[in-house]
This record gives C-alpha cells, structure tokens and sequence, in this order.
C-alpha cells in the first residue's frame, strides 16, 4: 500500500503552488492512500514489452508559412490583467530584496 | 415551439414560419421561467443572442443562402472562449475573465448563424461527473431536481432537457458529454479526437479533451457535428482530412449488414438492473432492424479508470500551471512587498476547488521524480494496450456497443465526499477517450425501478464517426415506433415551463 504523509503532500502543494491549510493537508493524506491504491492497479499490466502512448494520434511537427497576420491588440492582451502599467502586465516582485 | 427538434426549428425559419428573433425569445422566456430551478446557465447574453437573430433574419430577408442550423440557438459549455462573454469553466479563479479572442468552435457556430445564448454550468475545469464542483452551485436534473444532471457538461445536457436550448456544446475528456446525456434523455456525440478543434477550449488534458454536439435527436447533434467540425491550422492536432459524413449517415439510419460488437467487460456486475434491460432490448432493436449482433471482449479496460487518472491528472497539473495570477483572472495577496509565489500559491488556494487541488496535487506526484514510470509512465502503457483491444474489437465489429453509465442519475451530494465511487461513473466511458475514438450517447429509454433516463453508447473507429450516427438515428427510430413520441415529452413539467 503506497501512502502519503502529511508532509509529504505539503511538498507536493509547495511544488504545485497551492498554499493549503493543516485541515486540508491531512485529509488529502488519507484520500490519497484510497486513491493511489486504485490507480496503481495500472502496474499489473504495464509490462517492460509494452510501448507507451503519450498521444492518440501518430503526432508529427505542424509547419505553416510565415506570414504576418492581425494578433491582439495590447488592449485586448491587457483585457484580464489583474494589473497593468505603461501597457504592461504588472507583476509582484519576482526576485528578493537583495 | 421550444419543444421541436433543432431541424424542425431549422424549417420553419426556412419556410419563414418563425423568426429567429421570435425562437431566441422563447428560449429567453423558457430561461427565465425555469432556470432558477435548474440552474444549466452561468451567463445568459439577452442582448447578444438577440442582436444575432436579428442579423440572421435581416439576412434571410434578404435572400442570402444560409447554413442548414442558421438562427436555431444554442447553449455554450463555460469552458468555450467566446469574445467578450465571461468565461470561467466553473472555477472562481476565472471569475469575471472575458476572453479577447473567439474559439474555433465559436467561430464556426458564428459562421453558421447559430445563435449563442449564454455559457452552461460544469464541474470545475471539466473536472467531474455530476456538476456539483462547480464553483457556482450545482445543476439540477430537469428528471428530479434532487438528482445530478452528469458532468462535466451537466449545464448543457440540462439545459436541452429543460427545453432552454434544443442545441449545446459540451467538451469530453473521460465522458463529459456521453454522461450528461445519458442522465438526462439526451444526445451526446464525443467525435474522434482531433475532429473537432480544441483551440479556445480551456485545456483540462490535452490529449483526451475533445469538444463535441449535444441535442436532443440523432440528426441534430449530426447537423451540429458537421457545422463545428474540420480542420483548424491553430490546433497543431486536429486531423486534416474531410469531416465524415454523419448528417448523410444520421438521415439514412441503415443498420442492414452492420455488425455490432458487444463489449463483455461493459455490462454485468456494477451496472444497475434497469441500465440492463434497457441495454438489451436496444439490441434486440437494432437487430430487428438488420445489423448483426456479436459479442467482443475488451480485457484491458478493467485498467481503464486507473490508467485515466493518473493520465488526467498529470496534464491538468501542467495544463493548470497557466492559472498563475500574473496576466488574467484572479489575483490574491498582491500586498506591497509580496512575492510573485505567495500571491500564486494564494491565489491557486482561494481560486480552486477541492476536486482541482486533488487532481493537481496527484499529477504533480505521478509525473515526480522516481515515481514516474510506476504511475505515469505504467498508465501510457495501459493506454496502449485498451487502444490494442479497440483495434482487435474493430476488426470483428464496424462499432462497439454498451450502456453509457452503470447507473441512472444519483442524488445531489451522495457521492461528494467519495471521489473513487464519483469516477467510476465514467467506467463505460473512458476507455473512448483513451484511444481518441468516437462515442455517442443517445437516450433508450427509462429505468423501471426509477424511472429515470438511461443511455445506449456506441463507439466507432477514429474517423468513421459516421458509423455511430447510422446505429444512432436506426435505434432512435426503432424506439420512436416503439414509443410512439421521444423519450423528453415524458418528462415532468417544470414550474413555470412554457
């Protein structure tokens, strides 16, 4: 039985950029032990010899001709910005301080 | 009025009947009246779909040719991009995001003077099967409004069954449309994957999502089928070839000399007794009408529900990473001095439901470092394997049939706080999407010890989508006779229903 700690899950979050509360963290925990119980079902016949599908079509590169055509206006592109400056999207700092 | 068929409509404003603006009001009316019982809309655009009719009658007026469906209106599942109308797939993340562009779907039913009416409720992100994660309520079944209508697109197939729209767009991933139609005594088509454009669909998983008609007959979701569907060069997927012919197929109905396959493992234990015996007397149906009846045997999909989510889940936790509070949609925690991470990892928790956060959380750690190949990398294999068992079947079969869900609908909130028993809801339904086939949902009658809808699934190989609108139209005429009117003129008023 595969399970996740607490901990754990708080990592995946972390990695997932979802800020989650104790409560939250200790009940997804307990679902995930049921869940990936069912899922990992999927082991018993992944066998070495099987190919993998990523993609229902045998996908190839795509190329049109490059040929200049109406894209958004900045007005448009700025529509849903939750902030914006000097025609900009405006962002929380990215890097510290220091 | 509002209770003809898209195509009858489609004739009467041909013949000059009605007026587009005279239908488009009476679905207006019909939402006001009963949309605060049902609850199928997010957003209703009065003044657009009005101002569409409009152009549409001054046009006929005029004499110009027009598309078969012109002026005949329709419901928009939320998770569709159409320019200027608020948009949010259910999520409060989106929460007052007009997009600045149209979908290729939206482009099309524009090209084709369909009417848009407004956008349809569904689970968050398409996430789900009942429409009870919408961040904006649930949908009612317009059969019992204590049960679900499906989901993800439980807004759409609700809103045709209420008689609000006699056409809808849903977008299936692992049963999004076949599902809803099959709880509500509708038409479901999920077409080949890559035969319908996914550009303006907001991705839940990319190599599953595919967008598709809902109706309330065979040759409707036919005629709305070919008004959306084809090639589209800002979809790097869809399939550049000539769309099939299914309204041909859905108004010829032949079924003489065709063989149907019977998939063993989609029938039996799990699947309720009158989902059965509705099963069965559509072939017996089919079978008096000429086709050949055979059973198949698909072994891998018992793997298919696993294999599903582990798939879903790890390209909606890539697919999702969009969401990230910078550009569009919400923002929360932008105090001054605050980070770009903690105004996302804010924004992500206030912003998404329970049900997002779970799968998000379970494709981040399938796709993770040493776990990959157990989960992910295991699951891809599966998808080969239930693609081998669709073409092994398909050699034996011109399409496969089984019911569409193991049950009628359930109650709101009886398996909320259970998500395994929500997902195998989709357990007849999810092998479709992992091999980018064809599958169909359509209404073969009611339950006995319910009396509630059931659906009749038929799939065909990609690209012969054509084969499952012949098997449709010839079940739903078999069952027409039968009957003796369709299945939604059974249906319980609604207060205030016009």
């Amino acid at each position: 039985m595969t399970s996740l700690s607490r901990d754990d899950v708080a990592k995946l979050a972390g990695l997932a950029r979802i800020e989650m509360s104790d409560e939250e963290l200790v009940a997804l925990s307990n679902e995930f032990t049921v869940i990936l119980d069912a899922v990992a079902r999927v082991q018993e016949v992944a066998s070495a010899d099987v190919p993998a599908t990523s993609h229902p079509l045998p996908l190839r590169n795509v190329f049109r001709p490059d040929v200049v055509i109406p894209s958004l206006s900045p007005a448009d592109a700025l529509s849903g910005a939750p902030a914006q400056e000097e025609q900009r999207f405006r962002v929380p700092q990215i890097l510290g301080e220091e | 009025m509002i209770r003809n068929s898209a195509s009858e409509m489609a004739s009467k404003l041909a013949s000059g009947e009605i007026t587009s603006v005279a239908l488009t009001q009476a679905h207006l009316d019909q939402i006001s009246a009963v949309d605060k019982d049902v609850h199928a809309f997010l957003h209703v655009d009065t003044e657009g779909a009005l101002a569409q009719a409009a152009a549409v009658d001054a046009k006929r007026k005029s004499g110009e040719k027009l598309s078969p469906l012109a002026g005949v209106p329709l419901a928009l599942k939320d998770v569709m991009t159409q320019k200027g109308i608020p948009t949010t797939c259910g999520s409060k993340i989106l929460e007052g995001w007009r997009p600045p562009y149209d979908s290729t779907v939206v482009v099309n039913l524009k090209k084709n003077d369909i009417v848009i009416l407004g956008k349809t409720n569904m689970d968050e992100f398409a996430m789900g099967s009942s429409t009870e994660n919408s961040a904006y309520g649930p949908t009612h079944n317009p059969w019992d409004l204590t049960r679900i209508p499906g989901g993800s697109g439980g807004g759409s197939a609700a809103a045709l069954a209420a008689f609000e729209a006699p056409l809808a767009i849903g977008t299936d991933t692992g049963g999004s449309i076949r599902q809803p139609a099959a709880v509500t005594g509708t038409v479901g088509v999920k077409p080949t994957y890559g035969g319908v454009s996914r550009y303006g669909l907001v991705a839940f998983s990319s190599s599953l999502d595919q967008a598709g008609p809902c109706a309330r007959t065979v040759l409707d979701a036919a005629l709305l089928h070919e008004a959306i569907a084809g090639h589209d060069p800002k979809d790097s997927t869809s399939i550049n070839a000539p769309v099939p012919a299914v309204v041909a197929a859905a108004k010829a109905g032949n079924v003489k000399g065709m063989k149907i396959g019977v998939v063993k493992e989609l029938n039996g234990d799990g699947y309720q007794k009158g989902v059965r015996a509705r099963f069965e007397e559509s072939l017996e149906l089919l079978a008096a009408a000429g086709a050949e009846i055979v059973e198949v045997s698909a072994p891998n999909f018992e793997y298919a529900l696993a294999a599903y989510y582990l798939i879903a889940p790890s390209e909606c936790s890539s697919n999702l990473a969009r969401f990230d509070a910078m550009r569009y949609g919400l923002r929360v925690g932008d105090n001054d001095g605050a980070s770009a991470e903690s105004v996302m990892n804010l924004t992500r928790e206030v912003g998404f439901g329970r049900e997002v956060k779970r799968r998000i959380i379970l494709g981040t750690y399938a796709l993770s470092s040493g776990y990959y190949d157990a989960y992910y990398g295991s699951a891809q294999k599966v998808r080969t394997l239930i693609t081998q068992d669709f073409n092994k079947a398909f050699e034996k079969a011109d399409v496969l049939v089984s019911p569409t869900c193991p049950t009628t609908a359930f109650k709101i909130g009886e398996k909320a706080n259970d998500p395994l028993a929500m997902y195998l809801n989709d357990i007849a339904t999810i092998p479709v999407n992992m091999a980018g086939i064809g599958g169909m949902s359509l209404p073969s009658g009611v339950a006995e010890e319910d009396g509630l809808p059931v659906g009749f699934q038929i799939m065909s190989p990609v690209m012969k989508d054509d084969r499952m609108y012949s098997v449709g139209a010839a079940l739903e005429a078999a069952l027409l006779s039968k009957w003796g009117a369709p299945l939604l003129s059974t249906i319980p008023a609604l207060a205030g229903s016009k």
